[in-house]
C-alpha cells in the first residue's frame, strides 16, 4: 500500500512538472504582456525598464526556472493587473467555486445513483425510459441556455429566487462561504442545478448501464437464490459493483467542475475562478493565467490520486495487482 | 415414491420472443425423495436449467411459468410470489449454479456474502450469522473456515469456490438442493470430491439433489435416478443404474454410446448426428425424430410415455428393448450409498 502510494505520488509529481514546462511555453508564445500592459505612446526607456523589472529579458528556460523556484517558494508572481500576489487573488476565488462546484456534484450524485439504479434495474418501465430520456436532455441541451430559461422562469417569472450574485457570506475555516445560511442557498441553488445537469445525465447513464449490467450477473442471480430481499441485492450486490467507474467519473468531473465552471459563473455571475481565469486572458495578465494553470493540473493530479486510493477499497482485485 | 420432498408436475415454461412462445420446459414432470440425487441430463438447450431456474421462480421476463405445478412439500412454488417465494429460496431449497467464478460477488468478502445469506432468513445477530457461516463451511470440507470468511472469492481456487458455494446453499437446511452443471468447470480430480462430498451430505442431512448435468459419467456414478431431457421434454425416466445398463429410448442410448470411457480405443467415437433442434422450430412429433436411427412414420405424431417395470419411461413409439442386464462401465466408479 505504501509502495502503491510513493508510486502513485511520483506519477503525480511527474505529471505537474510536464504541465508546468508546457502551460509556461504556451502562455510564453502568446505574446509580450508589456505591450498590453503599458501606454503604446510611452517612451522606449520605461519599456525596458518594465521588461527588465519582470524578467523578460532573460533566456526562457531562466525565466522556467526563476519562475518554478519562487513557485516552490510558495510564491507565483503578481498579477500585471491587479497589483497583488496571485495566490491571495486565486485564493479570494477559490471558496466561491468550491461551494458552487461541490453542491453541483451533490445534486449531481444524490440524484443521479437513485435515478439510475433505477432506470437500470426496470428498464422496461415507463419511468426508466422517462429517466433515460431526461438525461439525454441533460447532457446534450448547452448548459448557457438551459442557465438562462432558470434565470427567466425561477428569477423573472415566478420571482422565487435571485438571478444572479453570490449572496451574504459567512466566514468559516478560513472561508467565505455562502452556503452556511439560507439566504446563501437561495443565491446557489440556480447555479449549481444548472451546473449539475451534465453531471446528472452522465451518471444516471453510468449508473444505469453498470446496474443493468450486474443485475443479469450469476452473483446476482445466486443471490436471489439464496432469498435475499431485492433491496439487499440492490444495496449490497449492485452498488459495490458499479461504484469504481462512478467513482472515477465522479473525480474526473468534480476537477472539471471546480476548473472550468466558467459558463455558469458568467451566466449567473457567480464571483468564482472561472470568472478570474477568462478577465485574465483578455488581458494577458501571464502569472495569473500560469498560476491558474498549475493549479488545476495539480488539483486534477490530486483527485485523481485519491480515486485510485479510493478504488483498491473498492475493489480486492486492484489491491492484489497494485501490490505485485 | 410417496414421500417425494419434491415434485415436479407438467411444468411449463416459455420465453416469448418475435417467433412466438418458444417452449424451453414442455411439460416436464419428475420427483425426488428425501436424501435422494436426482440426475437431470441433456444436451445444451435441452431445457434442464431452465427447469432449475423454474423450481425457484427465478424466471425472468421475457420468460414465464406457463403451466404445471413445482409442489415441495406439498406447497405449490408456482403459485407464490414476491416476499412468499423469497422466504422459500435459500431456506427451503436452495441452488448451486455452474461456473464459481461467477457466482461469488467478487468485491465482496466470502464472510459479508454468507452472513446475508444467513439473515435473509434468519433474524440473528452478525456474529451469530459469522459463526452459522463457519461452521457450514467446515461441513464442506473448507480447511481453515474462520479465515476463509475474511478472504475474498479470487483468493480461493474453483473447487473451493464451490464447495463456498454448496455451503451456502446448506446454511438454512433446505428440503431441496437444486445443483445446475455445478462441477463442469472443475477438473476431474476436485469433481471426484464434490461428488462425493454431496453424496455423503445427501445420505447425513436427508437433503434432496437435484443434479443438472450434461455428463453422464457424473450422474451414473452420483444419482439415484435419472431424466434425461430432450427439447424441453423427459424422454426417459427411472433408477440411474438401470436406464444407463439398459436405456429404452435412442436418444439416451445415443448419448451413453458417445461416452468416450465406453468406447473401445483406436476407433471412430459414435456420436447422435445432428444437434438440438431450435425451439422456434421443432419438428411435429417426436423432436428427436430426424436424429434418430430407429424413427418410423410413427414418429412424425407425439409420442406416447411408455411406462415399464421399476417405474421406468420412456417418451417413444418404438423403444428399445430392453438387454441382459449387466452393470455397466460406468457405474464401477461409484459415489452412491450403499443401501
Amino acid at each position: 500500500m505504501i509502495g502503491f502510494l510513493i508510486q502513485r505520488v511520483l506519477q503525480a509529481l511527474m505529471v505537474v512538472i510536464a504541465m508546468s514546462i508546457i502551460v509556461f511555453l504556451g502562455v510564453y508564445a502568446i505574446g509580450n504582456p508589456i505591450d498590453v500592459m503599458i501606454d503604446p505612446a510611452s517612451d522606449q526607456a520605461l519599456r525596458e525598464a518594465l521588461i527588465r523589472r519582470y524578467g523578460l529579458d532573460l533566456p526562457l528556460y531562466e525565466q522556467y526556472f526563476v519562475f518554478m523556484s519562487n513557485m516552490l517558494h510558495g510564491d507565483l508572481g503578481e498579477s500585471f493587473i491587479y497589483r497583488l500576489p496571485v495566490l491571495n487573488l486565486i485564493w479570494s476565488r477559490f471558496p466561491a467555486t468550491l461551494e458552487l462546484a461541490l453542491t453541483a456534484m451533490l445534486i449531481a450524485t444524490c440524484l443521479g445513483i437513485p435515478l439510475g439504479l433505477w432506470a437500470g434495474y426496470k428498464p422496461e418501465s415507463l419511468s426508466a425510459k422517462a429517466i433515460m430520456a431526461f438525461s439525454v436532455l441533460g447532457f446534450s441541451v448547452p448548459s448557457f441556455w438551459v442557465g438562462l430559461l432558470l434565470i427567466m422562469a425561477f428569477a423573472v417569472e415566478l420571482g422565487w429566487l435571485p438571478s444572479g450574485g453570490r449572496g451574504p457570506t459567512t466566514h468559516v475555516l478560513g472561508m467565505n462561504l455562502s452556503i452556511t445560511s439560507l439566504e446563501g442557498w437561495s443565491y446557489i441553488i440556480l447555479p449549481a442545478f444548472n451546473l449539475a445537469l451534465f453531471k446528472l445525465g452522465l451518471l444516471i447513464r453510468l449508473t444505469r448501464a453498470g446496474t443493468a449490467e450486474v443485475m443479469s450477473s450469476d452473483y446476482v442471480r445466486f443471490a436471489r437464490a439464496q432469498g435475499l430481499s431485492e433491496s439487499k441485492v440492490v444495496g449490497l450486490h449492485v452498488l459495490k459493483n458499479i461504484s469504481i467507474p462512478i467513482v472515477t467519473v465522479f473525480g474526473l468531473e468534480l476537477g472539471s467542475t471546480l476548473a472550468f465552471a466558467v459558463v455558469t459563473e458568467t451566466v449567473f455571475n457567480w464571483p468564482g475562478m472561472g470568472k478570474l481565469i477568462i478577465d485574465s486572458i483578455t488581458v494577458l495578465d501571464r502569472p495569473v493565467m500560469v498560476a491558474y494553470l498549475i493549479l488545476v493540473v495539480f488539483l486534477f493530479v490530486m483527485i485523481n490520486l485519491v480515486v485510485d486510493l479510493v478504488y483498491g477499497q473498492l475493489d480486492p482485485r486492484i489491491r492484489v495487482k497494485a501490490a505485485s | 415414491m410417496s414421500d417425494a420432498v419434491l415434485r415436479v408436475k407438467d411444468l411449463q415454461t416459455q420465453f416469448q420472443s418475435r417467433a412466438g412462445a418458444l417452449k424451453a420446459v414442455n411439460g416436464v414432470s419428475f420427483e425426488v425423495g428425501r436424501g435422494r440425487i436426482l440426475g437431470l441430463v441433456g444436451e445444451s438447450g435441452s431445457g434442464k436449467s431452465v427447469t432449475g431456474y423454474s423450481i425457484l421462480g427465478l424466471i425472468e421476463p421475457p420468460g414465464r411459468i406457463a403451466g404445471g405445478e413445482v409442489l415441495l412439500n406439498g406447497k405449490d412454488l408456482t403459485r407464490l410470489k414476491g416476499e412468499a417465494i423469497r422466504q422459500v429460496r435459500g431456506a427451503q431449497i436452495a441452488m448451486v449454479f455452474q461456473d464459481p467464478m461467477m457466482t461469488l460477488n467478487p468485491v465482496l468478502k466470502i464472510g459479508t456474502q454468507m452472513i446475508a445469506a444467513v439473515r435473509a432468513h434468519d433474524r440473528v445477530s452478525r456474529k451469530a450469522a459469522r459463526a452459522r457461516a463457519r461452521d457450514a463451511l467446515a461441513k464442506v470440507g473448507i480447511p481453515s473456515p474462520e479465515e476463509r470468511l475474511d478472504a475474498y472469492p479470487h483468493q480461493l481456487s474453483g473447487g473451493m469456490r464451490q464447495r463456498v458455494a454448496i455451503a451456502i446453499a446448506l446454511l438454512h437446511s433446505p428440503a431441496v438442493i437444486i445443483a445446475d452443471e455445478p462441477t463442469t468447470a472443475l477438473d476431474v480430480s476436485i469433481q471426484g470430491q464434490i461428488l462425493a462430498e454431496v453424496r455423503r451430505l445427501a445420505d447425513e442431512t436427508g437433503t434432496a439433489f437435484v443434479w443438472i448435468t450434461h455428463d453422464l459419467a457424473v450422474v451414473s456414478s452420483l444419482a439415484d435416478d435419472i431424466c434425461v431431457m430432450y427439447a424441453g421434454k423427459v424422454v426417459e425416466s427411472g433408477p440411474a443404474a438401470e436406464v444407463i445398463a439398459s436405456p429404452r429410448h435412442p436418444y439416451t442410448a445415443g448419448l451413453l454410446a458417445s461416452v468416450p470411457a465406453e468406447h473401445e480405443p483406436g476407433t471412430k467415437l459414435p456420436q447422435v448426428p445432428g444437434s438440438t433442434p431450435a425451439l422456434a422450430n421443432l419438428p411435429p412429433g417426436c423432436a428427436f425424430a430426424p436424429r434418430c436411427a430407429k424413427a418410423g412414420p410413427a414418429c412424425t405424431t407425439t409420442p406416447p410415455v411408455q411406462t415399464f417395470e421399476d417405474g421406468r419411461t420412456a417418451l417413444c413409439h418404438y423403444p428399445i428393448e430392453p438387454v441382459s442386464c449387466q452393470p455397466h462401465s460406468l457405474t464401477s466408479n461409484t459415489y452412491r450409498s450403499a443401501s
